[in-house]
């Protein structure tokens, strides 16, 4: 029931933003707390504003990383990273030159808390419930994990965030997605996702911002809802959002830009008032039954092709965009993925990079080999991960099983830095997508769980990790 | 940006649903910081063969697409990555319009701002579209209209704002720059700093 004052996380973050409110006629304005900026997207951006002669409005809004060109191999000092290609190499010189002439604070190859833009944000406390974050990146979607909205934005909405510290916006609706129940063991937040993206479409949250909801995701680990926020680009929806709530301050207590002293307890008693009013309205609500999930991995060309990893692979019906993806796959209807061999498998990328996806991918693995015809990458989110878990001795797990580990970037995730899939061969990988060539030309890609991805490492095919739980 | 008011062309088709930015042009090719020359790259890995060679069996490749810059795509056009480099690539191509049933929203908001019709349409018109490739069609932007070969009109719909910048040629940062004191106070009144 609704009593017309109550209004939900996304309604109370877009009008506390609002320098202006919309009309049929324009957009809203909406103002940007944090602008997260990397060197692919942001280079014709900076053009524009030396065209115009204008300065960066909010410097101290802006951070910076090099993540997506930048390569991941394994060096004693930053100086020895060599960027492959004469255009990645630009690009990146490029953004060190800029960020200088603007005056804005750049994680380059020399910081310690250089990494994927979306792991650095959270892991420097500079994401923040009710905050309104923006970056030329789809998978801006993650920091929606701590009640912020946040979302990609083209070239050109960079330029008038660097400009004007704000954007022309048209409200979305809302979609509430309650994911109930407690998860069976072997089964993460990354099997939530695909499922639901499974259930709703690559284009089901059109037009949508989401709130994921429910028992499931409130006893989620931060860690667990930003790989769950992470992904709402691919179900189409622009931002994805979870109320603020006891875990999310205790993850953002203590961290290097979170509020400290007598600011942090304003800040949290101010967070908490952002979730979700009881009897508040949604425009559209899905609702999922998290207790009966399995282990989720794709079959297809895109995320909502997927299927529980015990299944058999559904028939394309005649549709030829679907049999196409088959194709692609080489993969055959009424046949489970397990008979498929596996060539590479990769674990990294923003979705699955941060301490826990690693740790969980070295409870299985630990103690096994990687199949002798698989190639297995892990690449840390972040500089700070990669130290975590070489004090944790996950590296040596990862290493004495027969994988390589890495220096923090995008890496496999899409191929521009160096780290690519070969044709035709086939990954297991724990990033968000399955498109054709993403991981490199002709690569087939199945997207998968870090659980699920050792274990398939382990058998140089489509596994189940249930079965190297240790209870 | 210059004004646009009305497209007239034959149509390519591209019947595939889910076309994602990473088809239209590959993230190796987004290692540039320039918005020009990525046309020779558009849908890379579709329009050329392992070796280099152009595949005669893509539609862009036929001679009767030579001249086109109307594309008809399945739905769910240009979903995925974010990168602006799509509408730049299909631009600097010489494509002007995407006409689907379903438009991805990063897609659709960086098409606009570069002058590139999104243009959403109902699935029977579509199907229609989608079986008579090469006919030729008029895009109305002010009317929001898409005139069909013997003349049957079908609307489209469009964001006023998106449609007057259309129109005008108008650059969206030169508006927000005109509400730079709206800005300011809001910065100034609002009680907590990020
Ligand atoms: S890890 Fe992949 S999805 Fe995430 S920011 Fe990098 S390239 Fe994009």
């Amino acid at each position: 029931m609704s009593d017309g004052t109550a209004k939900t996380l996304f309604e109370k973050v877009w009008s506390d933003h609002l320098v202006k409110d919309e009309t049929p006629e324009t957009p809203a304005i909406l103002y940007i707390d944090l602008h997260l900026i990397h060197e692919v997207t942001t280079p014709q951006a900076f053009t524009l504003l030396r065209e115009k002669g204008l300065p960066v409005r909010r410097p101290d809004l802006t951070l910076g990383t090099m993540d997506h060109s930048t390569p991941t191999t394994p060096v004693r000092s930053f100086k020895d990273l060599a960027v492959v290609g004469e255009g990645a190499a630009k690009q990146v010189v490029a953004m060190q030159d800029n960020c200088k002439e603007f005056g804005l604070e750049l994680h380059g190859f020399d910081s310690a808390h250089r990494g994927i833009v979306h792991v650095i944000g959270p892991e420097l406390g500079a994401t923040q419930p009710g905050k309104t974050i923006v970056c030329g990146d789809s998978h801006t979607s993650t920091h929606g994990a701590f009640g912020a909205l946040a979302f990609g934005i083209g070239t050109t909405e960079v330029g008038h965030v660097l400009a004007t510290q704000c954007l022309l916006q048209r409200k979305p609706k809302t979609l509430a997605i309650d994911v109930s129940g407690t998860l069976q063991s072997g089964v993460t937040a990354k099997d939530v996702i695909l499922a639901i993206i499974g259930k709703i479409g690559v284009d089901g949250g059109t037009g949508f911002c989401i709130e994921f909801r429910g028992n499931a995701i409130e006893a989620m680990d931060m860690e667990a809802r930003m790989t769950v926020c992470n992904m709402s680009i691919e179900a189409g929806a622009r931002a994805g959002m979870i109320g603020p709530d006891e875990t999310t301050l205790g993850y953002l207590l203590g961290r290097l830009r979170s509020p400290q002293g007598p600011d942090w307890e304003a800040a949290a008693k101010r967070w908490l008032t952002l979730r979700t009013d009881a009897g508040a309205n949604f425009d559209k609500s899905v609702g999922i039954d998290g207790s009966t999930l399995q282990p989720m991995v794709t079959f297809g060309t895109n995320p909502g092709m997927v299927i529980p990893v015990t299944a058999e692979v559904p028939d394309a019906n005649g549709d030829p965009s679907f049999r196409k993806a088959l194709d692609y796959m080489q993969v055959t209807p009424g046949k489970p993925l397990s008979e498929s061999s596996v060539d590479v498998v990769f674990v990294g990328s923003c979705t699955n990079s941060r301490i826990s996806d690693l740790q969980q991918a070295a409870d299985i693995i630990r103690g096994h080999k990687v199949a002798e015809n698989v190639r297995m990458l892990v690449v840390p989110g972040s500089q700070q991960i990669k130290k975590e878990a070489e004090a944790l001795g996950l590296d040596k797990i990862f290493q004495e099983s027969g994988a390589e580990w890495r220096e923090s970037g995008c890496s496999m995730c899409l191929g521009m830095n160096g780290d690519t899939v070969p044709s035709g061969q086939l990954s297991v990988s724990t990033s968000n997508r399955n498109f054709e060539g993403r991981q490199g030309i002709g690569a087939r890609t199945i997207l998968a769980s870090p659980m699920t991805a050792a274990a398939s490492a382990i058998e140089g095919r489509v596994a189940d990790p249930r079965r190297y739980l240790q209870d | 940006m210059d004004a646009i008011r009305t497209l007239n062309s034959r149509t390519v088709v591209l019947p595939a649903t889910d076309i994602d930015t990473d088809q239209i042009i590959p993230a190796r090719f987004l290692t540039t910081t320039t918005r020009e020359g990525l046309g020779a790259d558009l849908f890379h890995d579709w329009r050329f063969t392992a070796d280099g060679e152009e595949n005669p069996e893509f539609v862009l490749n036929q001679p009767q697409s030579s001249g086109c810059s109307i594309l008809v795509a399945g739905r769910n056009f240009g979903c995925g990555s974010s990168r602006e480099h799509a509408p730049w690539a299909l631009l600097d191509y010489g494509l002007q319009a995407v006409i689907s049933t379903e438009i991805a929203d990063i897609f659709r908001s960086n098409s606009l701002k570069n002058g590139f019709l999104p243009i959403v349409i109902d699935d029977v018109s579509h199907r229609w579209l989608l079986d008579n490739p090469g006919c030729e069609v008029t895009i109305d932007i002010e009317q929001s209209t898409l005139t069909l070969p013997g003349g049957k009109t079908v609307s489209y719909p469009i964001d006023d704002f998106a449609r007057y910048c259309l129109l005008e040629g108008i650059d969206q940062l030169g508006f927000l720059q005109k509400h730079n004191t709206e800005i300011d106070q809001y910065e100034e009144t609002r009680p907590w700093k990020p």
